[in-house]
């Protein structure tokens, strides 16, 4: 255990330290869902509004962030950085949870800032609950990281299948999960199917826990999702590295 | 050091490797020569846990790389035809977290990693980002990234290819000082063959997923080659007459006569004796040592030069 949580910490602080020495792009990083936010929240009626859409922009930022996981990956597996991490001892899923993490931590800044900036909108949010929420989101967004970093694998000679798919793929996750609109008002089929869909359990969970509702069911179904969708992910993942290469 | 049997690699109805019996034994320098889509690459990539094989065994460093994939990571050393350092990385930040992930603490790696930036030459670029490096620097960089944990068997997957000339020598260099400092064990696979001719003292040559010879350079060339003895006549008529002085030890080419035979040098001064006695004395001799790719034409038919590599 303690191994593989040296390896992931290995791998996190490798893939983050070009990040970490070029501090421009995170502040560029950090400028998109503040946009979002600025030309969207108004747009959404009552004046509870923020309470409800916070959640939902860190979940959406953090998704298309995990998404991205396999994006590095196609240019190592190119260069051969990858196939040489594959021939070292670092445990295979240390492999994804570290690209993983790498993609949501600075997310997390991110969160951090967007809640700063609705301060002074009214907006507030119980600080436990909202660590909470994060690492269930963590543990989702590992899940979804590990399956962008498969999906590279099987992209290895094809980049836009790579990004055909992540497209495809993400939007419709997106828009069945209510993050964006309310889904209480759409049609019955609409609905039948975002009950489907993990990331909608996620975001409800995500909403009580930033309220501080940590008892609430969505919580507990949230959760429930997000081991899942982690498990399920780092299963694939690495079924795929041991069969790839 | 490494023990196959019957290793076997199809790809899809391509047999990449075709049943490879390999015994490596500790210190020993061996060359995988043979054409592009021999099945070195392949087979390396079986032997260092990258890609299971699809029949026969393979035990290395001790450890059968199907079962005991994280043992044989443990314990060797890979160099792959690509380059190992991410190029938004700095070279010296990659061996260090290279020193980490084969488990060293901190403190080892970074101590690790300025020592080998040292012993590669690479202090002046160690703290540059790799994509600026020039070819012969990052692949440097990539031998010191498979040394950080000095493994006893060190795998190389085609070194020094679009290295220039200098840079290759100075690769090769680098090989070789490490095996005479440290007894490392090292495989690799090339298709120079003056680089498996003049650093390995044992050639495997592989065609088409098999071993199809298996000596030391030298002895590959005795016993599948031999040396060409060539002789220089004024005329055609001359170079007939001294073919049948020498009783047919060899045939005539225009102005020319040309032996095959083992031990060309110590047999050269004697046949020029003969000739003079005769009166037809030759008015130039050359003696030429066979390369490896003579003897791959000679086992295969095809010149490795032709195949393409």
């Amino acid at each position: 255990m303690t191994g593989m949580i040296t390896d992931t910490a290995t791998v996190f602080s490798r893939e983050l330290r070009p990040t970490l020495r070029q501090p421009f792009t995170i502040v560029i990083s950090m400028v998109q869902p503040l946009v979002f936010l600025a030309l969207f929240a108004p747009l959404l009626p009552g004046t509870d509004s923020l309470r409800w859409f916070v959640p939902g922009i860190v979940v959406m930022s953090c998704l298309f962030a995990a998404s991205m996981t396999g994006s590095n990956l196609l240019f190592e597996m190119q260069t051969g950085s990858h196939e040489r991490m594959l021939v070292t001892p670092l445990r295979r899923p240390a492999l994804l949870i570290g690209r993983a993490l790498k993609e949501i931590v600075p997310m997390v800044a991110q969160a951090a800032l967007i809640v700063v900036v609705c301060l002074p909108f009214g907006y507030r949010l119980d600080v436990g609950g909202a660590l909470l929420g994060l690492v269930v989101l963590a543990g989702f967004c590992v899940g979804i990281g590990a399956l962008s970093y498969t999906l590279a694998l099987a992209s290895k000679h094809q980049e836009w299948l790579f990004w055909t798919v992540q497209q495809t793929v993400l939007f419709p996750i997106l828009l069945l999960a209510g993050v964006l609109l309310p889904l209480d008002g759409g049609p019955g089929w609409l609905r039948a199917l975002s009950a489907w869909n993990p990331l909608r359990y996620v975001v409800a969970a995500e909403r009580a826990l930033f309220t501080g509702d940590v008892w609430a069911s969505s919580t507990i179904k949230g959760l429930l999702a997000a081991v899942i969708v982690g498990t399920l992910g780092l299963l694939i993942g690495v079924r795929a590295m041991r069969r790839s290469a | 050091m490494i023990e196959t049997r019957g290793l076997t690699k199809h790809f899809k109805n391509v047999r990449a490797v075709d049943g490879i019996d390999l015994t490596v034994a500790r210190g020993e320098l061996v060359a995988l020569l043979g054409p592009n889509g021999a099945g070195k690459s392949t087979t390396l990539r079986m032997l260092t846990t990258l890609i299971p094989p699809t029949a026969g065994t393979a035990s290395v460093a001790g450890f059968d790389v199907v079962r005991r994939q994280r043992d044989v990571r443990l314990r060797i050393g890979y160099i792959g035809q690509g380059n190992g350092a991410g190029h938004s990385q700095r070279g010296r930040d990659e061996l260090i977290s290279q020193g980490r992930a084969y488990g060293m603490n901190v403190r080892d790696a970074r101590r690790r990693a300025a020592e080998l930036i040292d012993s590669l030459d690479l202090a002046e670029v160690a703290d540059r980002t790799v994509a600026t490096l020039s070819g012969g620097q990052r692949r440097r960089l990539d031998i010191a990234m498979g040394l950080i944990h000095s493994p006893a068997l060190l795998f190389l997957d085609e070194p020094s290819t679009g290295l220039d000339p200098q840079n290759r020598a100075n690769l090769q260099e680098h090989i070789l000082r490490l095996r005479a400092e440290h007894g490392t064990t090292i495989v690799l696979t090339t298709h120079y063959l003056d680089e498996a001719d003049s650093m390995a003292e044992r050639v495997i040559v592989v065609d088409h997923g098999r071993i199809i010879a298996d000596d030391t350079p030298a002895r590959l060339k005795a016993e599948h080659v031999g040396d060409t003895i060539r002789f220089g006549f004024d005329t055609e008529d001359e170079a007939e007459k001294a073919a049948i002085v020498l009783s047919g030890r060899g045939v005539a080419y225009g102005k020319e006569l040309r032996i095959r035979t083992e031990g060309g040098p110590r047999q050269a001064p004697g046949m020029l004796e003969d000739l003079r006695s005769a009166g037809v004395p030759a008015a130039s001799v050359e003696v030429t040592r066979p390369t490896l790719d003579d003897v791959f034409l000679q086992l295969t038919g095809r010149s490795l030069r032709e195949v393409g590599a």
